[in-house]
């Protein structure tokens, strides 16, 4: 059971807004002879909500910090409703952000920090306290509108610093791994909250996270990022289904790496037949990613020995080791509860998997664990 | 058997009101009969108001003439080199600390460079400048603020560095640009509010340092509080006496002041 946020059930149309087109266009950004973002190409719908995942350094929080003009970028356009604003300074650009780190102002009230964006853009006081209020009341924190910033939990300060962002109707909200400081039953509370909200104001979204499980839950599309580069980007079943490369395949997800053979566009594994995602390559050894949930355990099939098992609530997740010594996750239901030391036969259920060229006598079968 | 020493644990409040008690009475005693003496009548013995009682006299204007102007030029003094440290360290720290944070360091060494040199090798070094500063801003008292602004700034430096440490400084000024702020409207709404006791602190310790600072005035030949207390005192060392009680007197509400700033700050 997640924890209960309250919200308001309805949204003051002070605070609807119609969503930008967003477009990064061979966006280059270096630090030294560093290159944090390689020639980014991006493109954002009007509404849409697209997340960036990828592990730490990959250049997803530079990406968003160029989208917002806290980083000057060296090369490329970033256009918002065509508009190319690559020069324009954060604070003329018109977007709402909310950051990782706690960032309401100490002095002031939640108040008075959801009314800072609208005093910077003159607006009447009377005004300007009407629209803060129901920004306040939007995530749920109407009463809590002469607090300070100390007197409010993590997850509230979150709150108002959204409020903060979306009072001013920007064209565009950013979310800087907002949920990563809140503990584990916030986070996915205020995630769930974030999505509603966004998706009722329709404003376009970007949300840089390295949780694959947040992007996956919250993002129409994501898009998945490695040294400075987008590997891919989809919905969260295609990236999951169909990963284009084995980076996405193994950072997106649980995968097994096994060793195979690839043939006439087909990948062995343990005599077995399987499609290959993603573009042909030439034949000869690769290593193929292997869904936990696409191997099965059965009463006749790949003989194995179970390591260990773990539940895991709604399943069970079990490592098992192979006769070439080779290890893997199977992921089951509830109701199969293999014990260390078992034997058991695996099956694998034919979906397609990605894979990677591998040296002939390159280390075999691993688990990988995101 | 060897006893074991405990690290980091705490005095008793006994051993810690012995230490108050101690450092108390050293300060405290030539505080006390700096008080004794200026009440002293001669050095007959007995005691007198006469002292006391003559500042306020209608001749004591005229008589102390030259005490009351130095300490207007003491006032101005501090009022330029606190303007010197706003106006100048400030910024810089904050520009530093902002967009330049590799230069923390180098900073901070130059800042600190000043408590190492002793106040006689700055004057030697300082002379040959001010007569450069003599030639383009005359020879008024208060350009001795250009020199005293270097004597402050190691404390004035850790006052406003220890308040920019406890403040996520660079978070709440990109939050306040994203909400549509200008550079100097995020100084002024976020920054300077949110660093108050830092600057308050540094302003105060800077007042306090120029107030009591003699070498440099003297040996630059300018007046100030320190040196006509040395002069008067050769002709009245009772007034000297009562003027250097009043002069501590104000730098210790000062001090106070800034432990009370220091522990509102602790506290929220």
């Amino acid at each position: 059971m997640t924890s209960s946020i309250p919200i308001a059930t309805t949204i003051a149309s002070s605070l609807t807004t119609e969503g930008a087109t967003v477009e990064l266009i061979g966006v280059v950004k270096d630090y030294g002879s560093h290159r944090a973002l390689n020639s980014i190409d991006l493109t954002i719908k009007p509404g849409e909500f697209v997340a960036l995942l990828g592990p730490s350094g990959c250049g997803k929080t530079t990406a968003l910090r160029a989208l917002s003009g806290l980083e000057l970028v060296n090369g490329g356009q970033i256009l918002i409703d065509g508009v190319d604003v690559a020069a324009v300074p954060t604070n003329k650009r018109d977007i709402g952000m909310v950051f990782q780190s706690y960032s309401l102002f100490p002095h002031m009230t939640s108040l008075e920090n959801v009314e800072f964006g609208l005093r910077m853009r003159k607006v009447p006081a009377d005004e300007r306290r009407t629209r803060a209020l129901e920004a306040l009341d939007m995530v749920g924190l109407g009463t809590f509108a002469e607090r300070f910033a100390h007197q409010l939990s993590g997850g509230q300060q979150q709150r108002v610093a959204l409020a903060r962002a979306l009072v001013t109707r920007p064209r565009v909200l950013l979310l800087d791994e907002p949920l990563s400081a809140l503990d584990a039953k916030v986070r996915v509370s205020l995630r769930d909250q974030i999505r509603r909200i966004q998706t009722e104001l329709g404003i376009t979204t970007v949300f840089v996270t390295h949780d694959q499980e947040e992007a996956l839950a919250v993002a129409d599309r994501v898009a998945v990022m490695k040294d400075g580069v987008i590997e891919q980007i989809g919905t969260p079943e295609e990236l999951y289904t169909t990963p284009a490369t084995p980076f996405v395949a193994d950072f997106v997800g649980l995968s097994n790496r096994v060793s195979a053979e690839l043939s006439s566009g087909k990948v062995l594994v343990h005599g077995k037949e399987l499609d290959l995602l993603g573009a042909p390559q030439a034949d000869g050894p690769v290593t193929a990613y292997i869904r936990p949930e696409d191997v099965a355990i059965e009463s006749t099939g790949i003989p194995a020995t179970v390591v260990a098992s773990s539940f895991l609530g709604s399943l069970r997740r079990t490592q098992v080791v192979l006769a070439d010594g080779s290890l893997l996750s199977i992921q089951h239901d509830v109701d199969t509860r293999p014990l260390p030391g078992d034997a058991v036969f695996l099956r694998l259920k034919g979906a397609p998997v990605s894979a990677v060229p591998r040296a002939v006598n390159a280390p075999v079968a691993e688990v990988a664990v995101p | 058997m060897s006893a074991q020493v405990k690290l980091g644990t705490e005095p008793s409040a006994v051993t810690r009101w012995i230490i108050l008690g101690v450092v108390g009475v050293i300060f405290a005693i030539p505080i006390i009969a700096l008080l004794q003496f200026s009440f002293r009548d001669g050095l007959g013995g007995g005691y007198t108001l006469d002292h006391w009682a003559g500042l306020f006299d209608a001749d004591a204007a005229r008589t102390y003439r030259g005490l009351f102007q130095a300490i207007g030029n003491s006032v101005l003094l501090a009022i330029v080199t606190v303007a010197i440290v706003l106006v100048i360290l400030l910024p810089t720290m904050i520009l530093v600390h902002l967009q330049f944070p590799r230069l923390k360091r180098v900073l901070e060494f130059i800042c600190i460079i000043p408590i190492t040199v002793p106040a006689i090798v700055l004057v030697v070094g300082l002379a040959p400048v001010y007569s450069v500063v003599v030639k383009i801003f005359g020879s008024g008292v208060w350009t001795l603020a250009f020199a005293y602004g270097i004597t402050v700034l190691p404390y004035a430096y850790r006052a406003i560095q220890s308040n920019l440490d406890a403040v996520p400084v660079v978070t709440l000024s990109e939050a306040a640009r994203s909400l549509g702020a200008g550079w100097l409207t995020v100084l002024r709404l976020v920054l300077l509010p949110n660093l108050r006791r830092g600057v308050l602190a540094a302003a105060f310790i800077s007042v306090a340092v120029v107030l009591g600072e003699f070498t440099i005035a003297s040996l630059l030949n300018r007046v100030n509080l320190q040196t006509a207390l040395l002069q008067v005192g050769q002709s009245d060392p009772w007034v000297a006496a009562i003027f250097a009680l009043l002069a501590l007197t104000f730098a210790f509400v000062l001090l106070l002041l800034i432990g009370r700033l220091a522990r509102n700050r602790n506290n929220s």
